[in-house]
């Protein structure tokens, strides 16, 4: 295969997976029509995508409402979680006092703090969401850099150590670069649970440009195929951003051994 | 004033607890500035200890090591030591030179000498070419290779270096060991250098110091009179084979033991 273009040779590859996904819509359709499966119980392909092409501003506007809600929570969380793990690492008593309850956390459903939140910063307020998908990725960041952070090998601190390195060299040259990796593999978890803490939250209300509050109207109006497409919708937002922390990871960890290609 | 300086120096790793292993043992040695320590002795006899006391990367249990008249520690912090460890320990997401470059950024270098000076440091161990690739894309030799440069970088004044040359082939190791005698003579440095290999110990050394196994003890000291400078034709001296016969012998008592 060596002589196809390399565009062509993607394409083969992948040919499996695109296999799938369209025998799978097919299916679908079919069974949808062989059995007249009503639309309040799953909608056709075909249906899902001709509102898609009606709805196409109302479901953009929601759906960029929740994108950037979820994408900014993502932000403030992972921001809290850097500079919370920088000081669980530096010293032990905050390492061991707060690590427990950080690990219990992030064992705990965070989403049911979504109708709380509304009682804290009031229905309207972007704040409520911003809140809920921080402390939903807040956890899980912090813990997996503090365990980057901490997971440095013997002989570099020893290696460190030989140059007198002091704690912040060692800090920035060794120990956040031996981070980065679990960083981006918890950002990875974090970007799907960015969306799902948003769209949790719109749930209990809140303005109707959201796809929680899309999905919850439209299904209440019985118009499933509106529901449906801010589904897909928001699946694809959730397609999006995890490329989009991928794309990040290839470029700024390239020499790791899940990225590097020999 | 001696370049290094241990007396009674001892080393009890987990000391109380059923693991506990007396690694060195009442070690005397006086290396005066400029000299070559070769230390030999068999597997898990305390070398890389020995070391890493010298270099402050563990204390002592007994006894007191002094660096070029301090503590090792005060050594340390004044940069006194180049490390070249068992394995070459590079950071895996600098490419090679920037590797290279590690101590001279830590000591504040500036980035246009910093570049110049691992420049010249991977021509030295013949790496030019592999300045930008990454460590894993190198061999266990090249790999070890760069740690070598880099601990020459910034000219400290004692190199305690580990088999720096054990995964290298033979002539690439005798071309090394050549390049490691022309810088000593350049700079006046210091090395304590421990390796397995009797040809390379008695080539390269002003001394070399034989070890024996648990608890790790000098049991002798062999002096190097081969003359200097060192060439390709030391190693067919017959001093050269005299020497490696009294350092083989040397071990073998140890082994026997
Ligand atoms: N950090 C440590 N903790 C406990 N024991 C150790 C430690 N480091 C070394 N030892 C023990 O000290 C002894 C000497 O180890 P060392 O690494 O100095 O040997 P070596 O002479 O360098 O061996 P080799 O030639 O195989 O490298 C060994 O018995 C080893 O088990
Ligand atoms: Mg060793």
């Amino acid at each position: 295969m060596t002589d196809r273009p390399e565009f062509l040779r993607k394409v083969y590859f992948r040919l499996p997976a695109i296999g799938i996904f369209v025998g799978g819509l097919i299916v679908w359709e079919g069974m949808v029509r062989a059995f007249d499966i009503k639309g309040f119980i799953l909608p056709a392909p075909t249906a899902i995508a001709a509102t898609f092409a009606s709805e196409t501003s109302d479901l953009l506007a929601a759906g960029a409402g929740t994108f950037s809600t979820a994408l900014a929570g993502l932000l403030l969380g992972g921001f809290l979680a850097f500079f919370t793990a920088l000081a669980a690492a530096r010293w032990r008593f905050v390492r061991d006092g707060a690590l427990p309850f950080a690990i219990a956390a992030n064992s705990t459903p965070i989403v049911v703090l979504a109708p709380i939140a509304n009682s804290w910063f009031g229905l309207r307020s972007p704040f409520g969401s911003i809140f809920v998908v921080a402390v939903l990725v807040f956890f899980p960041v912090m813990i997996n850099l503090v365990r980057g952070l901490l997971s440095v090998e013997a002989s570099g601190i020893e290696l460190m150590e030989s140059y007198a390195a002091g704690r912040r060299t060692t800090l920035w040259k060794l120990q956040l670069p031996n981070a980065t990796p679990y960083l981006f593999s918890a950002l990875k978890v974090a970007a799907a649970l960015s969306l799902i803490g948003a769209i949790v939250k719109e749930f209990f209300g809140g303005s109707q440009e959201r796809l929680g509050q899309y999905i919850t109207t439209k299904a209440g109006l019985l118009q499933f195929e509106e529901a449906w497409a801010a589904i897909v919708l928001a699946s694809l937002f959730g397609i999006a951003l995890y490329n989009i922390v991928v794309l990040i990871e290839r470029r700024v960890i390239p020499w790791h051994v899940s990225v590097r290609n020999a | 004033m001696s370049a290094l300086s241990l007396r009674g120096v001892g080393k009890v790793f987990n000391p109380g607890s059923d693991q506990e292993v007396q690694a060195v043992h009442g070690v005397d040695l006086s290396v005066e500035r400029g000299e070559f320590i070769s230390v030999i002795g068999p597997s898990g006899c305390g070398k890389s200890t020995l070391l890493r006391l010298i270099g402050d990367l563990t204390p002592p249990s007994s006894g007191t090591v002094s660096v070029n008249g301090k503590t090792p520690a005060r050594a340390r912090l004044d940069r006194d030591y180049g490390m070249v460890f068992q394995s070459a320990t590079l950071l895996e997401w600098r490419r090679v030179a920037a590797n290279v470059e590690l101590p001279l950024e830590i000591m504040g270098m500036d980035a246009a000498e910093r570049s110049r000076q691992a420049a010249a440091m991977l021509g030295l161990v013949q790496l030019d070419r592999f300045a930008n690739h990454y460590p894993w894309q190198l061999s266990g030799g090249m790999q070890q290779r760069v740690a070598i440069a880099r601990a020459l970088a910034f000219k400290p004044s004692i190199l305690l270096m580990d088999e720096p040359f054990g995964a290298l082939d033979e002539m690439t190791r005798e071309r090394m060991q050549s390049e490691l005698l022309r810088i000593r003579a350049e700079t006046g440095t210091t090395v304590v250098f421990v390796t397995h290999s009797i040809p390379e110990a008695v080539f390269l050394s002003t001394r070399v110091v034989i070890m024996s196994p648990r608890p790790g003890t000098i049991t002798e000291v062999v002096d190097i009179d081969l003359p200097e400078p060192r060439s390709d034709d030391t190693r067919e001296d017959q001093r050269f084979f005299e020497l490696l016969t009294d350092v083989r012998e040397g071990l073998r008592a140890v082994e026997d033991s």
